[in-house]
């Protein structure tokens, strides 16, 4: 290690273009956030308004409910991801099976698609009288599914669209987790006589602790900013069905140009963000020194 | 051992399936003259390339195909370039402040999207204006905005392999005279090169698959990219499912050729470095 300023020289210019494109955004929109700036309004200059957009913004409900709809379908996705996938990577990992590394690969294919494209192709499943899924399930089990006209069916879909996009992804990262695990602790918790259910909660969680946290940081972060795929299945709809909180900023902003306003809104989202994230690193490293 | 081996071979296979299925539908669909659209079957009936050959020969999806190629294949490279450089500062020298740095430029790729729309926006279009010049609305504008989630994933990826490679090669060089453009230029590079081709590879398709940006950052024929193509032709003909389904596959393609390829290091890549995949 050399210790010396030269080191900035390499630095330099990723930081410089993170600055530029990635921080003043940052600064210029807590500025917006303060003024009364509709570049459409009788007059287009920025007012000062002080914390005016904020107060509007306590009592916006379409907003309130857009963050409250994205918390609870975060919250669902996370969750069930993170069951589905602890369980499918536990039943997956046989030691020795024919195919494996092509398996695998194919299971990376969700997480490289374009999330745009993987909203295409679930519109073209879902899609009442196109799809496929709409028509078997009235042919097979007399549902009437259809995500244009019921809010609950067009919420499930999102869900069940992003469990498909993003299961095999916690299901890898948990497989290469458990796999990395030493074996010890488990044998000896074995030979102590622990049941199944004490050395999952007490053996595995807490050495998989860091692996767990992770996976879940990512995809919270996400699930709270996911736009694309939603937007080509239901465009938010039915009404505000599926409106999720990028989605609502998306879409308010721009035709209305209420610019303050719009900067407020972001700002309390980045903060809702930052804050969930926040609680999610205490709550997991936490509960580690409650424990012990 | 050997029936909870079959039990995990069929699973793998059910849940490859169920993987699959949707892509899998879009080709079918891709592949269905007009006439044929509402069949039910999920079986592909005919070789049928015209929704592919209508969708190639629009010469305005060209011509996004090409600014999608071109912000993603420049992207990529300057991620590369900046990202090998930060990564090279990070790895061989003690820089006072360098962790704080490092979590800064890191927590970049964490940042909500939708979140920086407007004041990306607002700074596009009154702020970054040069004359007549400004960065709404141009290549170079999304060339520089992917550097927001894409450097990041560079550094990241890159210091982690920087590390790998040992300090002595680096002394040795030196001892024998080498200066530091030598020592990075042959020493460091010819180890990394692996390295580089995986995150010049990852890099191309998050800048590849970007939408909300370019859907927000730009207007015309100018700079629009394939996503925004995708999804422009959604909203314009709400029923032509065909040519709908072909421009999702072409949109897909890329990563289907590099899906073998990035296997092995997308999760380490998607979570940090946390876990090797």
């Amino acid at each position: 290690m050399r210790r010396s300023n030269i080191g900035w020289l390499f630095l330099a210019p990723a930081t410089l273009i993170l600055f530029v494109v990635g921080f003043i955004p940052f600064l210029y929109i807590l500025y917006v956030g303060f003024f009364d700036w509709n570049s459409n309004a009788v007059d287009p200059t920025l007012r000062w308004a002080g914390l005016q957009n904020y107060r509007n913004l306590v009592f916006d409900a379409t907003f309130l409910n857009s963050l409250a709809r994205t918390l609870v379908f975060a919250f669902i996705v996370v969750v069930s991801e993170l069951l589905l996938g602890y369980v499918l990577a536990r039943a997956l990992m046989a030691d020795r099976l024919w195919g494996r590394q092509f398996f695998r690969t194919i299971h990376t294919l969700p997480i490289v698609v374009a999330p745009i494209a993987v909203g295409a192709t679930w519109r073209l499943l879902c899609v009442p009288g196109f799809g496929i899924i709409p028509y078997y399930l009235k042919l097979w089990f007399g549902i009437d599914y259809n995500i244009s006209t019921n809010a609950y069916h067009a919420f499930g879909t999102a869900i069940v669209m992003d469990l498909w996009h993003w299961t095999p992804f916690v299901t890898l990262s948990l497989m290469a987790g458990l796999t990395a695990l030493p074996k010890e602790p488990l044998e000896q918790a074995q030979i102590d006589g622990g049941n199944k259910l004490q050395i999952f909660w007490y053996v595995i969680v807490p050495m998989l602790k860091p692996v767990l946290l992770t996976t879940v940081f990512i995809r919270l972060m996400d699930a709270l900013r996911s736009v694309d795929e939603v937007w080509m299945l239901t465009k938010g709809g039915p009404a505000e069905a599926t409106r999720f909180i990028g989605l609502h900023i998306w879409i308010n902003v721009f035709p209305k140009t209420d610019y303050g306003y719009g900067a407020a809104m972001s700002l309390l989202t980045l903060y809702v963000t930052i804050v969930l994230s926040w609680l999610l690193f205490v709550a997991m490293t936490g509960r580690k020194g409650g424990a012990q | 051992m050997r029936r909870s081996g079959l039990a995990s071979f069929l699973l793998w296979i059910g849940l490859t399936l169920l993987t699959l299925l949707p892509v899998w539908w879009m080709l079918v669909v891709s592949m269905r003259p007009r006439v044929k659209l509402y069949s039910k079957s999920v079986l592909i009936d005919a070789v049928y390339w015209d929704n592919f050959l209508a969708v190639l020969n629009s010469a305005t999806f060209l011509r996004y195909l090409w600014n999608s190629m071109l912000v993603a294949t420049s992207n990529a490279a300057l991620v590369c370039a900046l990202g090998l450089l930060a990564a090279f500062g990070l790895s061989r020298y003690r820089i006072s402040g360098g962790d704080n740095v490092f979590f800064w430029l890191i927590t970049n790729r964490m940042a909500p999207p939708a979140v920086f729309l407007l004041p990306l926006f607002l700074l596009f279009t009154k702020w970054f204006v040069f004359g007549d010049a400004m960065l709404f609305d141009t290549k170079i504008g999304l060339i520089l905005l992917y550097c927001v989630f894409n450097l990041p994933f560079a550094i990241w990826l890159l210091k982690g392999m920087l590390d790998g490679i040992p300090l002595e090669l680096d002394e040795a060089a030196r001892v024998d005279g080498a200066t530091t453009a030598q020592v990075l230029s042959n020493v460091i590079l010819p180890l990394a090169r692996p390295g580089l081709a995986v995150t010049f590879i990852l890099t191309w398709i998050f800048a590849w698959n970007e939408y909300l940006f370019a859907a927000t950052l730009t207007s015309s024929a100018n700079a629009r990219t394939v996503t925004t193509a995708l999804a422009e032709y959604v909203s314009v003909t709400g029923t032509n499912w065909g040519e709908m389904a072909a421009m999702a596959f072409l949109t897909t393609l890329p990563a289907l050729i590099v899906l073998g390829f990035v296997q092995k290091h997308i999760v380490a890549g998607l979570t940090f470095g946390a876990l090797k995949g």
